[in-house]
Formats: structure tokens, sequence, C-alpha cells
């Protein structure tokens, strides 16, 4: 029959049939008794300060249930489907923990999410109260995963294993280079995460012989980032690298491209920026030739593509929340598949003795070790022809590291 | 760090920035001074005029200092009928009603923002967005230039419209005296969304004259919205030169607090002179009502 055209009496009268046929000799366990959904809670701040990160990392979940229920469900659990319950935690971390006795008096099997590592820190706790999985998607603070809760799993890297493989892949793309750089300039927002950097960066690099000439904090958000190029301008260092979110991270790489400053890297990690198509395709004067070590997929994957072409299809940019929160899905999935069981001591322990391999990020082999996957890793991207391509791992790679960048057009 | 060529640059990007909280603070101080409501509104107001100068260039190729033709009308309409129709509806009754709903309506723009909009952040680019212009001691942005030139045009244009029209006139004598403006013959109600329509119009040509470099999110108006009540206060509540004034010393104090003292806790310093002033002039440096 073609779409929009309506049923004859006498299709109608096949299909009936062909059903009743099925059901009695076929697939009697298909058509006779459906098996019970497995609710999961699909938990991200869709609203307040991190709305967009929140609605990405939905979007992301969201496309892997479907894709897990399109492909038969949990074959395991009679092709039970995913059904996801889904809960705002409104930027906030007590409202995530709120959501979090919502959706387990709801009944599910596990909770997905919830981006920020401070709503994490409280919906994990929440969840440990009643040994409830939750599968920590983004959430990069060790905190995260160093309070011995034996319910909180993340596949992704936290923010000790992303800065320490950011400064050891700085040293090797520099080293390779014939060392051009060695004085840096580093620019952090306020919070935990830009702050916890900077202080990383500020014991390691000198170990590494670089001479960090100012670090510099600023709030979120700010308003102007002139001063603090100006005094980019008066340092004169070798790299700039910054840490902080994207509407930051946009506004001082534009004022750089503004003021005309020279320099001959710009290094981030865990830039808000500069891993973002949406950077990239608004600003790309601004976003050249920028690097960053971030969440990435591995781009030789067919999944990882085909997930990004779906994601644009959606009028979606595909970013690190939507294919972190696909990937967390899926994770649980197969935890879900070989436990059997939607119990939640069976499940915890099928998710910790995970060793899943069929993920879209260039991670190496998946073990976890107290919740956290220790194959997990970082990637470098630097931004070449209007495109984000990774330059390092090199066994990932799909774009040849531009270092010492050229001098700005002016 | 402390050498004039960074600190004759940082003082005049202070007054550019601080140019752009006295515009914001305009209207803030207009509603304040005539209604005496604390607009907790202002801010998402100012997100959705920021809203609409997007989409026009967006969509229509509306250059943002063009779009000034449509959005102070369009802020007008909306703060008169925001006024007429919400607040001043609802408003018979105490003060903290009145706070509760423009905090009431803050809340519902904000979400009709991220609902309609999502949450993402959008910038434009112009041709001139990037532009800088060589003042000798310092390069300035353009668009920053333009927002210090229409941050003064504005206040002269809101002082005369105040001090030397029947409008202003019938403003003043509302602002003073309610009762008696009425017993004279003035439509206070009238009067009332007029001044709210006047300072909503405010914002939409602040909004203009921010997008070609700044940002707008569903969020974007707490970004603005704490300085412009320091700014309000600062100056006069009900004072449109105070709000001037106090707008460049704000973005002068803020750009030299942050390079003396540190980026982040340059922040302080607004809040410092706050207390100062609310501790030691409590009428702000430019006291009286619609000066």
């Amino acid at each position: 029959m073609k779409p929009g055209s309506q049923p004859t009496r006498r299709t109608v009268l096949k299909t009936a049939t062909a059903g009743a046929a099925l059901g009695t000799l076929g697939f009697p366990g298909l058509l006779r008794a459906q098996a019970a959904s497995i609710k999961i809670g699909v938990l991200h701040p869709v609203s307040g300060i991190f709305s967009y990160s929140g609605t990405q990392s939905r979007a992301g979940a969201l496309m892997a249930i479907e894709e897990i229920n399109a492909a038969g469900g949990i074959k395991s659990l009679g092709g039970a489907k995913l059904e996801p319950l889904l809960a705002d935690a409104q930027s906030k971390p007590d409202v995530g923990a709120a959501e979090v006795e919502r959706l387990n008096e709801a009944g599910v099997a596990a909770i997905v999410g919830p981006y920020a590592s401070a709503i994490a820190i409280a919906t994990t706790q929440a969840a440990a109260r009643h040994n409830l999985p939750h599968v920590v998607d983004v959430g990069t603070a060790d905190q995260v995963v160093t309070r011995g809760l034996t319910n909180t799993f993340r596949f992704s890297p936290g923010v000790s294993t992303i800065v320490n493989f950011g400064i050891d892949s700085l040293v090797r793309i520099n080293d390779a280079a014939g060392k051009p750089a060695k004085t840096v300039f580093i620019v952090h927002e306020e919070s935990a995460f830009g702050t916890n950097t900077a202080k990383v960066l500020n014991e390691e690099l000198p170990k590494q012989g670089f001479q960090v000439l100012e670090t510099v904090k600023h709030a979120n958000p700010t308003r102007d980032f002139s001063n603090i190029v100006l005094r980019i301008q008066a340092a004169k260092p070798d790299l700039l690298i910054p840490a902080n979110y994207y509407d930051e991270y946009v506004l001082l790489t534009r004022t750089l491209q503004q003021q005309r400053v020279a320099v001959k890297g710009v290094y981030s990690i865990l830039g808000g920026g500069a891993s973002s198509y949406k950077f990239v395709k608004e600003f790309p004067d601004a976003a050249a030739y920028v690097m960053d070590c971030n969440h990435w997929f591995d781009p030789r994957k067919a999944a990882a593509l085909a997930l990004k072409a779906k994601t644009e299809k959606q009028g979606l940019f595909f970013s690190y929340e939507v294919f972190l929160n696909y990937n967390a899905v899926m994770y649980l999935a197969d935890a879900l598949e070989r436990a059997k069981s939607v119990e939640h001591d069976a499940l915890n322990a099928s998710l910790a003795s995970s060793t899943w391999d069929k993920h879209i990020l260039p991670y190496g082999p998946t073990k976890f070790v107290n919740g956290q996957n220790t194959g997990a890793r970082p990637a470098i991207t630097q931004v070449l022809d209007r495109d984000i391509k990774v330059i390092y791992p090199n066994e990932f790679s799909s774009g040849n590291v531009v270092f010492p960048v050229p001098p700005r057009k002016t | 760090m402390l050498e004039p060529s960074i600190l004759l640059p940082a003082a005049i990007n202070g007054l550019t920035m601080g140019a752009v909280y006295a515009l914001i603070a305009l209207g803030l101080t207009l509603i304040y001074g005539v209604l005496h409501i604390i607009n907790f509104a202002h801010g998402s107001l100012l997100m959705a005029a920021l809203y609409g100068v997007f989409f026009l260039y967006k969509l229509l190729g509306v250059d943002p200092y063009a779009a000034m033709a449509v959005l102070v009308p369009a802020g007008f309409v909306a703060g008169y009928a925001l006024q007429r129709s919400v607040i001043g509806a609802i408003k018979p009754g105490r003060d903290q009603n009145v706070l509760l709903i423009t905090l009431g309506v803050s809340i519902v723009l904000d979400n009709l923002a991220v609902y309609f909009f999502s949450g993402d952040t959008q910038t434009i680019d112009t041709r001139y967005s990037l532009e800088m212009v060589n003042l000798g001691v310092a390069l300035v942005s353009l668009p920053r230039l333009i927002g210090l030139g229409a941050a003064l045009v504005f206040t002269a244009a809101l002082w005369l419209l105040i001090s030397s029209t029947d409008l202003g006139r019938a403003i003043r004598a509302v602002a003073k005296e309610p009762h008696g403006a009425r017993l004279v013959g003035i439509d206070v109600d009238h009067i009332f969304a007029m001044s709210f329509g006047i300072g909503t119009a405010c914002l939409g040509a602040a909004a203009c004259l921010l997008l070609p470099m700044f940002y707008v999110s569903p969020h974007v108006g707490q970004v603005f919205v704490l300085i412009a009540f320091t700014v309000v206060v600062l100056g006069g509540m009900g004072s449109f030169t105070g709000a001037l004034i106090g707008g460049l010393l704000i973005g002068v104090t803020e750009s030299l607090g942050g390079l003396i003292f540190g980026e982040s806790a340059g922040q302080l310093a607004i809040f410092l002179i706050f207390i100062a002033v609310l501790l030691f002039r409590p009428t702000g440096l430019f006291g009286s009502r619609l000066s």
C-alpha cells in the first residue's frame, strides 16, 4: 500500500488473516503477550542556565532509546521496550535530587543523566539511597565517582583524566613542532571546573618546560573580555589556554579576533566553544585553528557519522552532550541485556562488570573501577577547513595538526 | 599591568560598557520614578527585545541599528499593554503584590523563550561587529562607541521629553502626587502606562545597540538586570542623569577593578560601591526623582 492511500476491504482482510495465522502458528509470543516495558529515568536540566546542554542531552538519550526499541528492545527480557520517563533538574542540584525520588517512585530501572557535575553529585547520592543504578552521562567532576557509591557509573572521562591527557598531548604537539611554545597565558572561569583545571595546569606545565605568564579568572557570566585581551596583548604569550563555558568562550575568542591578538596557538581544555559545530559555523574566522581537549567521537566509525547525520537532520548540532548521552543509554541497554533482569543489584553488577565495546568514542578497552570507565579518554580536536578534526590520538585522527598557526588575516 | 598603555584603554572600555548599563537602566529608573515599581521583569523584557533584534536580522536581514525603528515602538506598545492589562489591572493592594507580578511576568517570559527558542545562545555577525576605531590612546570597538553616543543621546532625549513637553509635565505630576494629578484631570492610569511603555521602549533601543556586541539567550536578562538595579540605586532612583553617570561609573569601576583586583574579584568593587551609596547617600548621587 502506498503511503497516504486508504486501505481497501481486501487489504484489511488480507492483513487480518495473516495476523491471525502468525498469532497461532509463527510468533505466538509476539502477538499474545507483549513484554512489559522497562522504565528509564532520563534526567537533565532542560530549563534554567544549562537548558541548552540539557535539551541536547535529552535528544541524544531519546535517539538511543528509539534505536534500541526499533531493533527489538532488550531481547533477553522478551524484547521489552525501553520507556523513557523524562525529568527536568531545572539546572539545580536539589531539584535533580527530588526528581530522582519521583523517578524511583515511578519504578524506573535506572537513571541516565544529569549533565552537570554539581547536579550529578546530588542525583547519584539520592539514587544511592535506593541502590538505583545511575549512569552519569557527562558530569566530569572527580567527586562524582570517588565517594564509593556502588550505584554510580560514568562511561566518559573525568576532569583529572582530561586535564592530564590535555597536558600530555600539548607537550607532544609542541615537541613535534620543534617546541615553538614556551610561554602560556591561562584564562579560566571561576567555578570548580575552571579553577581546578587552572590549578592542575599551573602545577604541571612548569614541569614540562612551559612558563605560565599569567592566570586570569573570570566570572560567569562575563559581559566583556576587552581587559583580559589587553592583558594577553601585553603579556605576549606563545600559547593561550582558555577553560570556560560556551558563551564566555565565544566572547573571548571574538574579542581576540577583534583586537587582532597574535598567538602561536589557542589550546583549550574542555573549551566551551572549541569543539562546537555551532561556533565553527557561526564564527569560522574566530574558530580557525583553535585546538581543544574535549569529549569527542571516533570519526572513523560509521555509526558515529550516522548518528551525526541523524542529529543534524533533526536540526540539532552534534555536540558532545548528544553523543555522550546516546552512548550512556547504549551502555545501559547492554547491561540490561546481560543482567537479564531489572533488579537493582543485578543491573548494578552488570554495569560494573561491563566490557562493552560497541561505542562510538575514541576510548580504550572498557573496564570499570569504582564506577569509572578506565578506558575513557578525551581527544584533541582542531578547527581546520571550517570543520572539527581529531588531531590526536593519532589512531583516531582525521586531520593533521597545524601548529604554530598561520598569522591571522587583518 | 598598571601601565598607562593598559589603564587608559581599560578605562575607555569601562566607559563604553557603562553606557550599555546606562541604556538598560534608563527605562528601569523611569518606571520606578513614576510608578514606584521595582520592575523585576526588566531583564526578561530586555531578553525579549534582543530576540526581536535577532529574528529581524536573521529572518528579514534588518540591520540591528535600523531595527530600532521597529523595536522602539514595539517596546512601547508592549510596555503600555503590559501595564494596562496586567500590572495595572492587578496592582491595587500592597507593593509586594506588584513585585510578585513583575517577578511572575519575568518567569513566564523566560520560560516561554526556552520553550520557543530553546536554551541555545544566539549571536549575529554584522559587517561592523569586529570594526575598531583608533582613538590614538586606544583601539575601541565601533559598536561600543555607537552605544556610548546613543546613551548620551537617549538620556538627553528623555530629559527633554520629561522637562519640556506636556506629557513630561504630566509624568512629573503623576510621579510627585498621583492623587493631585488625578484631581486636575490627568488620566493617571494612562500616564502610568505611558511611563511603562517609554521605559520598555528604552529597552528596545538598548537591545538594538547591544546585540552587535553580545549574545541573546533566554537567561541573558539576568546578565544585566542586577547591574541595572545597581546603576539605578547609585544614580538615584528616578533620575536619568543619575542613570547615565551611575552606568558610566559602574562600567569604569568594573573595568579598572577587574584589572587591579582580578577580573572575578573586580565584580565585587561594583557591589562595594552599591553598599557605600546605601550607607552614606541612600537617595543616590542624583537623588531627586525625574531630575
